[in-house]
C-alpha cells in the first residue's frame, strides 16, 4: 500500500492549516471547531491543540455525527442500519465562523448531511471546510477552504487515512 | 435485527447492546433546540392501541415525530373495531394503505405475532396481554446503566403482581441474558408457577429480597386484570409487599428505585420512595422516547436474516 503522508508530514499539514485559518480570520474569538465523527474528530482536537501553541487561545471543539442525515439510509434491503454515534457540540453556535473537519473528502455527500445536521444547532455567521485529503470525484457541488492534500485518486482506488488516536498510527496511504 | 419486535425473547444480547448504545446517541437528540432528524422521513408508523395507555402512547409518537415519520394513533374507543371487526382484519386493512411499521398494544398475549405473519409491515410489541413489553424492558435497562454503568453481577429485585406481569417477563429476559443476579418476590397467590425456571431466585419475604439490592422494580398491582381475591385488602398488600423507606434501607446505599408506571401510591409502593432520592422513574419516562427512537431506526433497515425467514 502506497503511504502518501507519514506521520512526520501530517504534523506539519496540520500546522500549516491552523496557520492558514488564523490568516483568514482575523480574530479569533468567533472562531469553533468541528470534526465529523469518527476521525475529524481527533483532527480538529489537533488543530485546536496546535492553535492554542500559536496564539494561545483555547477554540472550543465539538463533535458531529451525520448517520441520521445520510441520503443511503433506509435504501438497503439486507443488512444493519449503520451505527449512530453522539453528536457533542457543548456550545453555541450561533454567529461563530465553524471549521467543519474532516479527514477525506470525496463525494460530498457526508459534507451535505453534516452542513444539514450543524444548520439545526443554530446559525453560525460561516461554515469553512477543512479536510485533511482531498481525493476528488465529488457528487455534489461542494469545496474544501483548506486542504492537506490534494490527492488525484482513480475510483477504483480506496484512501486510508489513519490516526494515533483511533488507529493507533499517524499514515495516510492508497489502497487498489 | 429480525423483521419485527415481538420481545425480548428474539434479541441476541448483541442486538440488546446494539439497541442500548443507539439510545444513548438518540438520546443527545432531545437535548437539541430542534428535536428533530430526517432520518424516517417518508415513513409511515401506525400506532394501534387496543388498551388505554398515556406514557407508552405518547411515548412512541414522541420517538416517531422526532425521526419525522409520519405517525397515525388509532384509539379502538373510536374504532371499527367496536363494530365487531377482528384484530386480523383491521390489520389487513391497515396494511392495504401500506404504512411501513405498526405499534400494536392488545391485551391479547400473543397479538403481534399474529400480527407479525400477516403483516409485511414491521410490527413493534408495545404491550401484549401477559406475554411481554420489550420496549419498556430496553428503557429499564438503559436508566440501570445510566446509573450502574453495568447490569452484569447486579442484584435486581422485582416486587409486585408477578402473574400479570408483561414488564417482568420481558424484564427477567433481558436481565438474565445480559447476567443480572434477579429476584423476585410477590404474594404466593400472584407468583406464576415454574418462574424459577426462567432463572431467577423467588421468595415471599420482602425484606430479604431487598437486602443489599442494586436495583428495586416495583410492578403495578393489576387490578383491572384480576379475576379472583389474589389478597384480603390494598393495605395488608401495602404492609407486607409495598416499598417503604424503612425497606430501602436494608438494600445497598446507592439503590435505584423503578416503577413502569401508572403507580398506585401507597398500594405497591410509598409517596415518599416515589418522590424521594432514590426514585428514577421519571428518568425511566424521558429514557423511554431514547430507547423507542432507537428501536424505530433500527427496524427501519434492512432485514438481515430475510433469507432464512
Amino acid at each position: 500500500m502506497p503511504v502518501v503522508m507519514d506521520g512526520d508530514r501530517m504534523g506539519r499539514t496540520l500546522t500549516r492549516i491552523a496557520h492558514e485559518i488564523l490568516e483568514r480570520n482575523r480574530g479569533v474569538e468567533e472562531l469553533a471547531l468541528v470534526g465529523i465523527r469518527r476521525r475529524g474528530v481527533p483532527l480538529a482536537k489537533r488543530i485546536a491543540a496546535i492553535i492554542k501553541d500559536i496564539n494561545h487561545h483555547e477554540v472550543p471543539t465539538g463533535a458531529l455525527d451525520i448517520t441520521l442525515y445520510r441520503d443511503d439510509l433506509m435504501r438497503h434491503a439486507v443488512g444493519h442500519q449503520p451505527v449512530v454515534g453522539r453528536t457533542d457540540i457543548p456550545f453555541s453556535i450561533d454567529d461563530r465562523r465553524i471549521l467543519l473537519v474532516d479527514d477525506v473528502l470525496y463525494t460530498g455527500r457526508t459534507i451535505r448531511a453534516a452542513l444539514d445536521a450543524l444548520i439545526e444547532f443554530g446559525r453560525p455567521k460561516s461554515i469553512q471546510l477543512v479536510v485533511l485529503v482531498d481525493r476528488g470525484h465529488r457528487e455534489l457541488p461542494i469545496k474544501a477552504d483548506y486542504v492537506g492534500k490534494n490527492l488525484p485518486t482513480a475510483l477504483s482506488q480506496s484512501v486510508q487515512v489513519h490516526l494515533t488516536e483511533t488507529d493507533g498510527r499517524d499514515e495516510v496511504e492508497i489502497q487498489e | 435485527m429480525k423483521k419485527d419486535l415481538l420481545g425480548i425473547d428474539d434479541l441476541s444480547r448483541l442486538d440488546i447492546y446494539r439497541l442500548l448504545e443507539t439510545a444513548e446517541a438518540m438520546r443527545e437528540i432531545g437535548e437539541r433546540p430542534i428535536k428533530k432528524v430526517p432520518t424516517l422521513r417518508g415513513k409511515t408508523v401506525v400506532n394501534l392501541f387496543y388498551e388505554p395507555s398515556t406514557r407508552t402512547r405518547t411515548s412512541f409518537e414522541i420517538a416517531e415525530k422526532r425521526l419525522s415519520a409520519d405517525t397515525l394513533n388509532i384509539a379502538v374507543q373510536s374504532s371499527s373495531v367496536l363494530k365487531g371487526e377482528t384484530l386480523a382484519d383491521t390489520a389487513m386493512n391497515i396494511e392495504a394503505m401500506s404504512p411501513d411499521m405498526i405499534v400494536l398494544r392488545h391485551a391479547s398475549s400473543g397479538a403481534c405475532h399474529l400480527l407479525s405473519r400477516i403483516c409485511r409491515s414491521r410490527i413493534i410489541n408495545a404491550g401484549d396481554g401477559m406475554h411481554e413489553h420489550p420496549t419498556q424492558a430496553l428503557l429499564d435497562a438503559f436508566t440501570i446503566r445510566q446509573h450502574k454503568k453495568t447490569i452484569e453481577g447486579l442484584k435486581v429485585v422485582i416486587i409486585g403482581d408477578l402473574l400479570h406481569s408483561r414488564v417482568l417477563r420481558s424484564n427477567v429476559l433481558l436481565l438474565t441474558k445480559l447476567g443480572a443476579d434477579v429476584w423476585v418476590s410477590g404474594p404466593p397467590t400472584l407468583v406464576p408457577r415454574g418462574i424459577e425456571q426462567m432463572g431467577v431466585r423467588v421468595t415471599t419475604s420482602v425484606d430479604d429480597a431487598v437486602a443489599d439490592a442494586d436495583v428495586i422494580m416495583m410492578l403495578r398491582i393489576q387490578q383491572e386484570r384480576m379475576q379472583g381475591a389474589y389478597f384480603p385488602s390494598l393495605r395488608e398488600y401495602f404492609n407486607l409487599f409495598g416499598m417503604t423507606v424503612e425497606r430501602i434501607a436494608r438494600a445497598k446505599p446507592d439503590v435505584i428505585i423503578m416503577h413502569p408506571g401508572p403507580m398506585n401510591r401507597g398500594v405497591e409502593i410509598a409517596s415518599e420512595v416515589a418522590d424521594g432520592p432514590y426514585s428514577v422513574i421519571l428518568e425511566q419516562v424521558a429514557n423511554g422516547v431514547a430507547v423507542r427512537m432507537a428501536v424505530l431506526y433500527l427496524l427501519a433497515g434492512g432485514v438481515e436474516d430475510e433469507a432464512a425467514a
